[in-house]
């Protein structure tokens, strides 16, 4: 692409999301084998696969949790985990992929809030020990969060007194009090009970229609063609198919997607 | 024959009972010598380099595999050959804080790997540092895990303690074994010293007990206490 194609592109969409090639290599496995995927200002896209396919791993090198092995992953422009010094490629160390890390957002299939913290603590430790927020400023967002989480009264619970759906949710207020960019769900609701799920799909509904950029593990068939402006399938590390939430489930164009979709709607 | 009036008069001496707060002292002096020493090769130790790692474990191997006896003798007595001379109170420090500290690493290496990784993903996550994830979330969440055996460890320091008065330190042993060979009471004043350990061991005891509920206020009643104790009690028998 040259330079001012580029930037004509840049013109017309803001990309948050540019991965270019990404790879990883646990051992032998090669779990990723060159992805690339761009993700616009306010997109919701949706990743489905057979598991082992690469889709947490997807994920979790976009936020650099795993250091991809090749390729570049950037953020509104800014590449993660490396800086271009003189033309050179140089990787960056932890602590400056820490700091990156605070725009890209991370809700776990585990929940995984910490459990020695209220529900409150929770969502203003990140706030307020790292961007150092004050911690008055910083409780009334987490009010205000938990507020648009449905749970106002469940500021002082800890995650034990709270189901999974509740801590789920909580979950999405504290990826939300340090105003990502982009929100990576991983699969948030399979550990969840049945009647629980509506409930933390609704919330991340309403991210979406307000306009927050996320890309989306799951196999929720329904969340994905209500939300969704795209859907991908990532197969064997690498991306199978790519299109409009109606044509990818209605018609997709591979035979390994239209097997995968078979199983899961029919599941 | 057993004196009454002499057991009464000893069980306020001062003597004794300076004896016994210098035990308290010591070993509360030794036990922040130990957790200094315990968490920095607890961290050294899950580090995956070797030129970290390996210094930790060799610690640890010593001070284990050696009575901490032979070591304050060592100390107090063996160094002075090589020039370096500490007086009492420095080489009593130094005996059973590093010794303390070899035992505390383990109990504290434990219980930070008992953490569940996706804490330490979760705080990875919202942009924590690696320095800040082990502060606010691994460390808090250990510490339920390493407080009972790290208060069996101290109730046994208070009594270990008593091994400095072997490099003349004025603690209590020490002071029960003057006064004996004054007043040749031996039941008695021995008797005294037992119930000033059986007394701080006890009160410890009970501050044990407090700090624990207080630590696991954040745990459901029943199954959170049944697998504390569990953990507890794998941790205290892999530390002896």
């Amino acid at each position: 692409m040259t330079r001012n194609s580029a930037l004509s592109a840049a013109a017309t969409t803001e990309w948050v999301l540019e991965a270019e090639g990404v790879h990883k290599r646990f051992g032998a496995t090669e779990v990723l084998k060159g992805v690339s995927l761009r993700v616009a200002k306010g997109e919701v896209v949706v990743i489905l696969g057979p598991s082992g396919g690469g889709k947490s791993t997807l994920l979790r090198t976009i936020n650099h949790l795993e250091r991809p092995d090749a390729g570049v992953i950037r953020l509104c422009g800014e590449p993660i985990g490396c800086k271009d010094v003189d033309g050179r490629r140089v990787a960056l160390p932890e602590s400056a992929i820490a700091v990156q890390r605070r725009a890209i957002g991370m809700v776990f299939q585990q929940f995984n809030l910490f459990s020695h913290m209220t529900a409150l603590q929770n969502i203003t430790a990140a706030p307020i020990r790292v961007l150092k927020t004050g911690k008055a400023a910083a409780v009334a967002e987490a009010r205000r969060l938990l507020a648009l989480v449905g749970l106002p009264e469940k500021a002082d619970a800890y995650p034990e007194q709270l189901s999974g759906g509740q801590q789920q949710r909580v979950a999405i207020a504290r990826a939300l009090a340090m105003h990502p960019k982009l929100i990576l769900f991983d699969e948030p609701t399979s550990a969840l009970d049945p009647e629980m799920v509506a409930e933390v799909l609704e919330v991340m509904l309403d991210l979406s229609q307000n306009g927050m950029t996320m890309i989306v593990v799951t196999h929720e068939v329904g969340f994905a063609r209500r939300a969704a402006d795209r859907a991908i399938f990532l197969e064997g590390g690498a991306i199978v198919e790519e299109a409009a939430p109606e044509r990818f489930f209605a018609d997709p164009s591979s035979e390994r997607t239209r097997r995968f979709l078979s199983k899961v709607l029919h599941a | 024959m057993w004196d009454w009036a002499a057991f009464f008069h000893y069980l306020h001496s001062e003597y004794l009972l300076l004896g016994a707060g210098v035990t308290l002292g010591l070993s509360l002096a030794s036990l922040a010598i130990g957790l200094g020493c315990g968490l920095a090769a607890a961290l050294m130790r899950l580090s995956s380099n070797p030129f970290i790692n390996k210094p930790a474990s060799l610690y640890v191997w010593l001070m284990r595999g050696t009575p901490v006896l032979v070591q304050l003798i060592i100390i107090y007595t063996g160094l002075p050959q090589l020039g370096i001379k500490l007086n009492v109170l420095e080489s009593a420090l130094l005996g059973l804080g590093v010794n303390e500290g070899a035992y505390l690493a383990e109990i504290i290496r434990a219980g930070i790997l008992s953490v569940p990784k996706g804490q330490v993903e979760a705080a990875r996550a919202v942009g924590m540092t690696q320095a800040m994830t082990m502060r606010l979330v691994v460390l808090p969440q250990a510490l339920r895990i390493i407080v009972p055996p790290l208060g069996n460890t101290f109730n046994g320091l208070l009594k270990t303690s008593s091994l400095a008065s072997v490099i003349s330190m004025e603690e209590l042993l020490r002071r029960t074994e003057e006064l004996v060979q004054i007043q040749f009471k031996v039941l008695e004043i021995f008797i005294v010293a037992a119930l000033y350990y059986l007394l701080m061991t006890t009160v410890w005891g009970l501050i044990q007990e407090r700090i624990e509920a207080r630590l696991s206020r954040h745990v459901a009643p029943a199954g959170g206490r049944l697998r504390q104790k569990i953990d507890a009690e794998i941790l205290s028998r892999d530390s002896q």
